[in-house]
């Protein structure tokens, strides 16, 4: 058959000489090799004590973000949990009352909002479906735990830490 | 016999005991380390001050594993498999000379368990003998990939005990002598046998890799292809028991390598050193010598376990009985004609 | 006490042996038997021949019955694969072993017991005196077993390897 692309190389293929066939020095080259690399510059980062800068678009754990003036901005639409492939994401709508203007910026919100990050494959479909910029994943690694249960992440993990600027 | 000799013996064999459990505990700490250094990472080091503590915390978890024996299983075999590698592995340590005689309380001590007239056909028995626990346990299993884990165990060891029994032969030429002592004593100071038998002991070391299991010949246990090989059923404290077989072989050959070949507990200016330290201590330095040597053959083996990959099966076999053998029988004549013209001379 | 360890060791011979015969699967008969041949091991020992009793260890224990297991593995016989012999078969081995048993008979009754061997030279088992005696005395009977060793490693190959004309 022709061939689509140039780039197909055919190998010649000698026969081997008789030094290349004893092995032996081509097992002491090698053996040279890995010796040097016991002087090397350990590549390890001791993980718990260093942590290694994240790449840019990293995807981390989730959370839920709010706007400049401290209140959610998740509306509950339910588009993530829509576009989730993991299915990972469920939540409960409701309606905000009088006086929790503070508190949500629309007038629906999120009033649990789950995700099971056993299911969830970090994939960032949610973020990029959120029309309210509420999701991110742009925290941490998910910690390891024991149960199964530990890793349905309510809104006490997800939702950002007020802003300190609105607390005093 | 007498009260003291029974207690010389006792003490001899409880050390040697106590050394090679450490050792080849040790070694499993080594293994990693050496392998995290080829590579440019660090290995283990959590338990203890630079992972110290790492093989106690290997055993603990070994011994609260859950052992799991397959029902379809003949138990007594499966018990037996790991049983005797660990026995067998230990028994050669008997007739390796750990140093010349020492004189404590005006007696000669020999820092050897037993010098028997066939020490090295000893060895070698007992290394022939090591496949039988590799072979039960694997059959025992009842799983195929056990099985044919054990049924390369036993052509591998068969095939290569062949050309390490002859490049024996080429050294027993050289020296006279089938005991371990005399061989050790007839390299003294730097009168090496490696000097007069290099073939063989390039021979005698690759068939030596290839009966402890140890990569590139680690075809009984290769992951890629049989899973784990004859201990894929093993769990718990029998797995544990295989591999430290493994490492107490690794340690076996590295002490009999340095005794064939490598002057044992012999060293450059062992009489000076001798006659400076007196007759107690001085072998205990020679002791100490031979145990570095044996370091050194164990680093060997994990350097080569880090950088060479594993045989194909084919390669394997044509390797021993292609290459090795031939090349056995070759030193065997070539250390034959040397000898008659030198004693013509 | 020599003898009574000889008693013993040789208990211990038969009885294995008498596994071997006895036991169901191929497997455990293979390894009885290589108890069997551990115990010859001990009974060369006692008889101060070390070299025997260590060729005896690697050569029987070591090798050939690595390679009996190694065969029995591979065929995988199992205890019910064996099947039943035909009758024809059983009368065979019926009239096979009442002839043994004849000759163990009438050898038992031609049997006395003879004076324990006393060894000459204590040390005659050693592999220096051995190694004398086989290339002086009995050079032209080592060698010519030799021979027929190599004779049949030689047959061995020639019957392993597929015939050339024909391929
Ligand atoms: S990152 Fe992907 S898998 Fe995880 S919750 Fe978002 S959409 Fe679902
Ligand atoms: S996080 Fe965004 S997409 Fe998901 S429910 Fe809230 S507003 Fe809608």
């Amino acid at each position: 058959m022709e061939p689509l692309s140039n780039r197909k190389k055919v190998l010649e293929q000698k026969p081997m000489n008789f030094w290349e066939r004893l092995y032996l020095p081509a097992i002491f080259q090698g053996m040279i090799i890995t010796f040097r690399h016991m002087f090397k510059k350990k590549e390890t980062v001791f993980y718990p004590e260093f942590q290694r800068e994240f790449s840019e678009n990293w995807r981390g754990m989730h959370s839920l973000k709010r706007d400049e003036e401290g209140r959610e901005r998740c509306t509950a639409c339910g588009l993530c949990a829509l576009s989730c492939p993991a299915e990972a994401i469920t939540m409960i709508a409701a309606e905000r009352q009088k006086g929790e203007e503070a508190l949500y910026r629309e007038e629906k919100y999120a009033a649990v909002y789950e995700i099971n990050m056993l299911r969830c494959i970090f994939c960032g479909l949610c973020e990029e479906a959120c029309p309210k910029e509420a999701i991110y994943l742009d925290g941490p690694i998910v910690p390891a735990d024991y149960l199964r249960k530990d890793f349905i992440y309510g809104k006490d993990k997800l939702v950002e830490e007020p802003l300190k600027l609105q607390q005093d | 016999m007498e009260l003291a000799f029974i207690i010389e013996k006792f003490a001899l064999i409880l050390v040697i005991f106590v050394i090679s459990l450490t050792i080849a505990a040790y070694s499993t700490l080594a293994e990693r380390k050496i392998a995290g250094f080829l590579q440019d990472r660090v290995g283990p080091n959590r338990a203890g001050p630079g992972g110290m503590f790492q093989p106690l915390a290997d055993g603990l978890k070994m011994f609260f594993k859950e052992e799991i024996i397959p029902t379809e299983s003949s138990t007594a075999l499966f018990i037996l498999g790991p049983s005797l590698a660990l026995f067998t592995s230990f028994l050669g340590s008997a007739v390796i000379p750990w140093g010349q005689d020492v004189e404590i309380a005006g007696r000669m001590v020999s820092l050897q368990i037993t010098d028997i007239n066939v020490g090295m056909l000893y060895i070698f028995g007992v290394v022939s003998l090591g496949v039988y626990g590799i072979m039960i346990g694997g059959w025992a299993s009842n799983n195929k990939f056990s099985l044919m884990g054990a049924v390369r165990a036993a052509s591998q060891n068969i095939s290569y005990e062949i050309p390490m029994g002859l490049s024996i032969i080429a050294l027993l030429m050289s020296t006279n002598t089938l005991s371990m002592k005399e061989i050790a004593e007839q390299q003294h100071g730097i009168n090496w046998n490696i000097f007069y038998q290099p073939l063989g002991f390039l021979i005698f070391l690759v068939c030596s890799f290839a009966e402890t299991n140890r990569t590139p010949f680690d075809l009984p246990e290769c992951e890629t292809e049989l899973v784990g090989g004859y201990h894929t059923e093993y769990s718990g404290f029998k797995m544990g028991a295989y591999m430290f077989a493994e490492y107490l072989n690794m340690f076996l050959a590295s002490a009999v390598m340095s005794t064939l070949y490598f002057g044992g507990y012999n060293y450059p200016g062992m009489d000076w050193v001798n006659e400076m330290a007196g007759s107690v201590i001085g072998p205990f330095i020679g002791m100490g010598v031979l145990i570095l040597k044996i370091f050194a053959f164990i680093f060997l083996f994990m350097w080569v376990r880090w950088t060479v990959p594993r045989f194909r099966y084919d390669q394997l076999m044509n390797l021993g009985w292609k290459i090795l053998i031939p090349l056995a029988i070759a030193n065997i004549v070539i250390t034959g004609i040397v000898i008659t013209i030198f004693e013509k001379l | 006490m020599s003898i009574s360890l000889f008693y013993f060791v040789a208990f211990l011979t038969i009885f294995f042996a008498l596994l071997v015969i006895f036991s169901k699967n191929p497997v455990h008969s293979v390894l009885y038997l290589i108890v069997t041949f551990f115990t010859f091991t001990l009974h060369y020992i006692m008889l101060n021949a070390q070299f025997l009793a260590i060729v005896n260890f690697i050569v029987y224990m070591g090798a050939i019955m690595v390679l009996f297991l190694f065969v029995l593995m591979l065929l995988n016989l199992n205890e019910g694969s064996i099947g039943s012999k035909s009758n024809l078969l059983k009368m065979v081995g019926v009239i096979a072993g009442m002839c043994l048993i004849i000759t163990l008979v009438g050898s038992l009754r031609a049997l006395d017991t003879s004076d324990p061997l006393v060894l000459q030279t204590q040390d005659l088992g050693l592999v220096k005196n051995l190694g004398k005696v086989l290339f002086s005395k009995f050079l032209l009977p080592f060698e010519i077993s030799s021979i027929l060793l190599l004779s049949a490693m030689i047959g061995a190959v020639l019957l392993a390897k597929k015939d050339i004309k024909q391929v």
